[in-house]
């Protein structure tokens, strides 16, 4: 228990000093969910068993993901008194050799080294900062992620964790932190973009017996995964905000509800509420003021609605997931009928620095209206898939082609969607928009809560609004009739129009019904379900034209509209297509041109991707 | 504290915290619902309540889930709110069955009054429908889930006013449907049959089960239940000489409209033919029809005697929950007054 942030930090530099010595050599492993995906704990056993039979010692220490999921597995070496070198896309075979040359022979190995995680470039392996990828980046939120170990409070607390909540505690009022966030702009980051200086002082200024404040961690739109990141690369600053949003609100108990999909990002949470508790961070008196505050971790079982606040708050009292309407505000009447605050994990996450750095530093990035910086799960046919932080304000085309590497596979760019399910597609004329809330609404999208999906001419629009239309088909509560009825018919008109049954008048109903679900709609969720089908109507009219003039997928992608046909200039004969075609579609001899029956042909693509010819072509 | 706002241009007066629809209400104006209840909380789930609110940020909003506000200046039609409400209920009936006139719940249904009141001439939403077995499991209530428009009044009449929690909203999406626990049929579920659910249904998915045999009732009659000492006020239903339905009276302060499953549905004994009408007195082996008179004085002969010859405490009274309070005070009295006797027990107690 300590009394003052020195002594905290002292205990914390006296652990690390005793765990991690600085002489010794400490190689850092990416294992968050992203790199064990990619192998990560193959590669860290390879690395144990490697490092047991060498005469050198090491700390393994294993860290959350810093961003380059394209580059996962990741392997970082610090050698005493030398820079942090990154190996890239490391597997188990290529750990002895890294290890051995680089430990043992001191030779980075160029070849396979990606950058130097610092300021200098090393030995002729470039510095991160020189990278395209992390040159325009701005990490606040992801400022510990990929660097410390995210079970070690002591490591957060050496990199100034837990400081902010001692600076608000001792030296400022509740109302003056909420002064602080409202003048640094902030504003919430799990897509709707309200203020959250206000949104606090609201609750504050509510009467009530007990208040609550609940970190919204029920990340659910497909493709986005930044909430996850953090959670488990900086577990303890998600907390620190939480806490900090506790005190100025005045609330006695704290919700974290995150989705029980996210078993990585739970395991790391209870260990940061235990040890938070054990450093009298979390629980009666804390730091040791009149300040009491402790949190319960909920696990959401896996309903997309249940990231609404409303639903949210229902699903804690144990309830269905299903949202109702405001006002009553959760700030007025919220989990069990009290003052309650709900912020997204981004969120809370930007609380210490603003409070440490103050507001001023904070809203000198960004745009206007839009301060800060904002996270990304940079996903789809984009050369980086990754996760990225960059300030409001920079363009789609900075970020696509420049933090993004741009089309992967050499192709065209065709669209980018943001907001997940909520949001819209933006087409080329957006490349050079800004990134920040109004501009995206304007455009016909959402902030949302950082999903970037990236699209190439190999899309199909219509294809791309069926499936998020199906998606939130699938995840309405059911309760409100325009958003269970409404995009189910929208749903179905969308499955006629890329089965080549679709008229011309479908269109105009698309637009109309998607008009009768935004405005009638009782939560967010229905709210925005027709933007991915209006947005590609108004930039992709096109595409939808002729999937119902012409009975043509102009993406090649429909399978009622497209045939598959073997090109008898190219073909050899060598009948691995017909081997491999799963309903025997395929006909012809060893060494003669093979013929696909349409009639049979299910058109699963399997035979044009086996084809080592290219010979198999789709009209 | 009280509120004044304008309803379609009319002046309307309403206790704080009076909601948008109340005010309506109160100014006599009409505002579609289904999911809207006197006797639930708001809900704010079929969306056909919606209305413009002059100088609010948001196009429309519900009318029974927002509060009035002092000055607040409301209209409850507009091309808009019209087009809306609409196609909203063109949404319902798109996944609803077209057999109005077949459907018990004809002539008393919620949702033909509001697709008379919006207008729909037609659907161009057809698409998947329902088809979902009718549970007839119970044998005083059908449930038809192709016509249940998810109004939630059930699940609310079940979990607020009965506090059983018997059924609840299920699965999600176009899937989502009430059920009970575990989606099983209702006569296996935690019902207890009380008809109130049935009662609230403003279409033809949940119906007595007498209704397959009658039509509309021609009269109404207000009586009270027979059945216990609460004494509910309930409104028979006859045709004829015939009951065909009870309700609740919603006006009785005693149950105001509630009855359990006796009161609703243990009707059909009145014209049963085996009813009992008169007194049966045992001659000979065979019980024969008396008038009360004489079953009257008979028991008394027989009561004196066994007093007379074996003493009071020969005797012994048993009393009812069917008999009010103060009839179980008389029987007491007569039992240590008249025959002197302590000797006096209740059904309550076996």
């Amino acid at each position: 228990m300590y009394s003052d942030y020195a002594s905290l930090r002292a205990w914390a530099e006296s652990e690390i000093a005793r765990t991690r010595p600085a002489d010794r050599t400490r190689i850092l492993v990416g294992l968050g969910t992203c790199g064990i995906a990619a192998g990560g704990l193959d590669v860290l056993a390879a690395l144990r068993e490697k490092l047991a039979d060498m005469p050198v010692s090491a700390e393994i220490v294993p860290v959350g993901c810093i961003g380059m999921c394209f580059e996962e597995p990741l392997v970082d070496i610090v050698r005493p008194g030398e820079p942090r070198i990154c190996y890239a896309k490391v597997t188990p075979k290529s750990i002895p050799t890294i290890l051995e040359e680089h430990l043992l022979h001191n030779n980075v190995r160029k070849d396979l080294a990606f950058a130097v995680i610092g300021d200098e470039p090393y030995d002729g392996v470039p510095a991160w900062k020189q990278l395209p990828f992390f040159a325009t980046q701005r990490r606040t939120v992801l400022r510990n992620c990929g660097f410390i170990d995210p079970e070690s409070v002591a490591e957060y607390i050496v990199h100034d964790g837990y400081a902010a909540l001692a600076k608000a505690l001792f030296e400022m009022t509740p109302e003056s932190v909420i002064e602080e966030v409202k003048r640094s702009g902030l504003r919430g980051r799990g897509g709707a973009g309200f203020p959250t200086g206000m949104k606090w002082a609201f609750c504050r200024q509510s009467p009530g017996e007990h208040k609550y404040v609940i970190c919204n961690a029920d990340e659910g739109d497909p493709g986005a995964f930044m909430n996850r990141s953090v959670l488990e690369g900086d577990p303890h600053s998600v907390l620190e905000g939480l806490i900090i949003a506790a005190y100025a609100i005045g609330a006695d108990h704290g919700y974290i509800y995150c989705r029980a999909e996210y078993p990585l990002a739970i395991v790391r949470l209870r260990k940061a509420l235990e040890q938070a508790r054990a450093l009298g961070l979390l629980g009666e008196r804390i730091f040791g003021t009149d300040f009491s505050f402790d949190v319960t971790i909920k696990e959401g079982a896996g309903a997309f609605v249940c990231g609404e606040e409303t639903a949210l708050m229902a699903s804690i009292e144990g309830k269905r997931g299903m949202p109702r309407p405001r006002p009553p505000f959760p700030a007025q009447k919220g989990l069990w009928g009290q003052p309650t605050n709900i912020n997204n994990v981004e969120t809370l996450n930007n609380i210490p620095p603003i409070i440490l750095n103050g507001a001023d530093w904070f809203a000198a990035v960004g745009t206007e209206k839009s301060k800060g910086t904002k996270t990304f799960a940079l996903t789809g046919k984009v050369v980086n898939s990754s996760l990225i932080e960059v300030p409001f304000g920079m363009t789609l085309r900075e970020v696509i082609f420049g933090v993004g590497g741009g089309i992967a596979n050499g192709r065209q760019f065709k669209a980018a969607q943001t907001g997940g399910p909520s949001g819209g597609c933006l087409s080329s004329e957006h490349l050079d928009w800004p990134i920040d809330y109004e501009t995206l609404t304007k455009a016909g999208s959402i902030m949302g809560s950082g999903g970037l999906v990236v699209m190439d001419d190999s899309t199909c629009m219509v294809d791309v609004a069926r499936f998020f239309l199906n998606f939130t088909q699938s995840e309405s509560c059911g309760k409100c009739i325009p958003c269970r009825l409404g995009t189910k018919r929208m749903l179905e008109i969308l499955e006629r129009i890329v089965a080549g049954q679709g008229k011309m008048e479908d269109i105009d109903l698309l637009l109309e019904l998607g008009e009768t679900v935004k405005l009638g709609s009782l939560c967010g969720l229905g709210q925005t379900a027709p933007n991915p089908v209006l947005s590609t109507i108004r930039y992709f009219r096109d595409e939808y034209e002729a999937h119902i003039k012409e009975h043509r997928c102009p993406a090649k992608v429909c399978k009622a509209l497209i045939t598959y046909r073997i090109s008898e200039e190219k073909c050899t004969g060598c009948t691995l297509c017909a081997r491999n075609c799963p309903v025997n579609a395929i006909s012809g001899e060893r060494k003669k041109v093979h013929v696909i029956d349409p009639a049979v042909c299910t058109r699963c693509d399997t035979c044009r991707q086996v084809c080592n010819f290219d010979a198999v072509l789709v009209d | 504290m009280t509120i004044t706002l304008t309803v379609d241009g009319k002046k309307v007066t309403v206790e704080d915290g009076a909601t948008i629809l109340d005010a309506a209400k109160k100014a006599g104006v009409y505002i579609p619902t289904l999911c809207a209840d006197e006797d639930l909380l708001p809900f704010g789930a079929c969306r056909l309540c919606l209305v413009e609110v002059q100088g609010d940020r948001r196009p429309m909003l519900p009318a029974c889930t927002t509060p009035a506000t002092d000055g607040m200046v409301v209209r409850t039609s507009s091309p808009i709110i019209d087009k809306t409400r609409r196609n909203v209920v063109e949404l319902l009936l798109s996944d609803h069955p077209e057999d109005c006139l077949t459907c018990p719940q004809n002539n008393r249904c919620e949702l033909q009054r509001v697709a008379a009141y919006v207008g729909v001439r037609t659907n161009r939403f057809r698409g998947e429908k329902h088809a979902y077995p009718i549970d007839d499991s119970n044998p005083f209530y059908r449930r038809d889930l192709d016509r249940c428009v998810l109004c939630g009044k059930c699940v609310r009449t079940c979990d607020e006013v009965q506090q059983l929690g018997a059924i609840n909203f299920a699965y999600r999406g176009f899937r989502t449907k009430i059920a009970t626990v575990l989606d099983r049929p209702v006569a296996t579920s935690t019902c207890e049959s009380c008809g109130q659910c049935v009662d609230k249904c403003p279409v033809g998915a949940l119906y007595p089960e007498a209704w397959l045999r009658y039509g509309l009732p021609t009269r109404e009659t207000k009586t009270i239940c027979s059945y216990c000492g609460v004494g509910c006020g309930l409104i028979l239903q006859t045709r004829g000489n015939t009951v065909v339905g009870v309700r609740g009276d919603p006006d009785n302060p005693v149950n105001r409209g509630r009855t359990c499953v006796k009161g609703r549905f243990g009707y059909e004994f009145i014209n049963h033919p085996d009813r009992l009408k008169k007194p049966l007195i045992k001659r000979d082996g065979a019980f024969v029809e008396a008038t009360w008179d004489e079953a009257l004085d008979l028991v008394a002969q027989r009561l004196a005697a066994v007093v007379r010859e074996s003493g009071p405490d020969a005797v012994a009274l048993l009393t009812s929950a069917r008999c009010t309070s103060e009839e179980n005070y008389l029987l007491q009295k007569f039992a240590r007054g008249v025959l002197g006797t302590h000797n006096v027990d209740h059904c309550a107690r076996l």
